[in-house]
């Protein structure tokens, strides 16, 4: 039991080593760390729901060598991303930037959790104020209760 | 009443937002370089790689900029197309082959007519990430003041040229 557990726990790492370089970009450690924060900050642009990290398309492959091209010539993270914006669009970034048309997309959760609180206060304090002896006659007499 | 009203104005308001949501072109990126300079290049010409092609040659006067490939379908399926837009001769067609070959390049044009006044070579796509290229075939218009004034991004047809790119074409003086 205890084996079949661990090899699923291992199981579930495996995906998260998997990575397309096979060899480290970099032999800095923080230019390498930033590379592969930046490439999973990249969408590719031609398999939209991976990002360049995770993805095999030629484009992917395009733009994590300009990546490392960029990280290279010492350009910071927000000069990158800017120059990956400014050629294809907000859409290139994998979570959407904090601007005024996607604060909804951003607060919708809590919204959601709100409005669903909101209800769920409603209904539960509408039906705590109900009489408990207001189940149906057959309900009644199946549960023993009688006419009140 | 009320009671009904809600739940029904809730699903209303849903199946509107699905029906605008599922209805809109997702495939298609708007792209950030409609109404910014076209971005320049100078790469080796297809048929020719001692000669370059270059934005430059074009400057001042109402281009288009086809992206194409040997490997892309799409490209294939809009050739001739572009072969009757070139013939009527209303503005430049200027190829950019994306990540490709030379002699591929040269023997589709050979085989299948060559409907560009020039070819840019970018086997590396690097000139192709300047225009943030995603998908060939893409073909811009670039006017004559060398501003990108539109993209379509699928194989193009006389009626898109027609009814996207001639307004426009039209619009613009073709040479400044």
């Amino acid at each position: 039991m205890k084996t079949c557990v661990l090899a699923i726990l291992l199981l579930m790492i495996v995906p998260l080593g998997h990575a397309i370089d096979t060899a480290p970009a970099f032999s800095d450690p923080v230019q390498q760390s930033r590379y592969e924060h930046l490439s999973r900050e990249l969408r590719c642009l031609q398999c939209r729901s991976e990002t360049i990290a995770d993805s095999n398309a030629s484009l992917a492959e395009d733009l994590r060598r300009q990546l490392r091209e960029l990280i290279a010539a010492g350009k910071s993270d927000d000069e990158i991303m800017t120059y990956m914006t400014d050629r294809y669009g907000d859409y290139v970034r994998y979570r959407p930037a904090m601007k005024s048309n996607t604060w909804l997309l951003w607060a919708a959760p809590v919204l959601f959790l709100l409005a669903g609180c909101i209800a769920a206060f409603v209904v539960i304090g509408r039906k705590a104020k109900l009489p408990d002896d207001d189940l149906p006659a057959d309900d009644r007499a199946r549960t023993g209760m009688g006419d009140v | 009443m009320w009671r009904y009203l809600i739940p029904v104005g809730l699903l209303a308001a849903l199946v509107a937002f699905f029906f605008v949501g599922l209805g809109r072109d997702k495939e298609t990126l708007p792209s950030p370089l409609i109404g910014k300079p076209a971005p320049q290049f100078s790469l080796p010409r297809v048929g020719d790689p001692t000669q370059n092609v270059s934005t430059a040659d074009f400057a001042g006067q109402a281009y288009v900029l086809n992206v194409w490939a040997t490997w892309c379908v799409g490209c294939r399926q809009e050739h001739d197309t572009l072969l009757e837009i070139a013939g009527r001769g209303e503005v430049p067609i200027v190829g950019l082959n994306w990540k490709d070959e030379m002699d591929l390049a040269q023997e589709w044009l050979r085989r299948l007519g060559n409907p560009y006044v020039a070819t840019a070579f970018d086997p590396e796509g690097r000139v192709a990430i300047d225009w943030g290229v995603y998908g060939a075939p893409e073909t811009f218009l670039i006017d004559a003041s060398g501003k990108v004034i539109y993209k379509h991004v699928a194989p193009m047809s006389i009626d898109v040229w027609e009814r996207e790119f001639l307004p426009l074409l039209k619009k613009t003086p073709v040479r400044e």
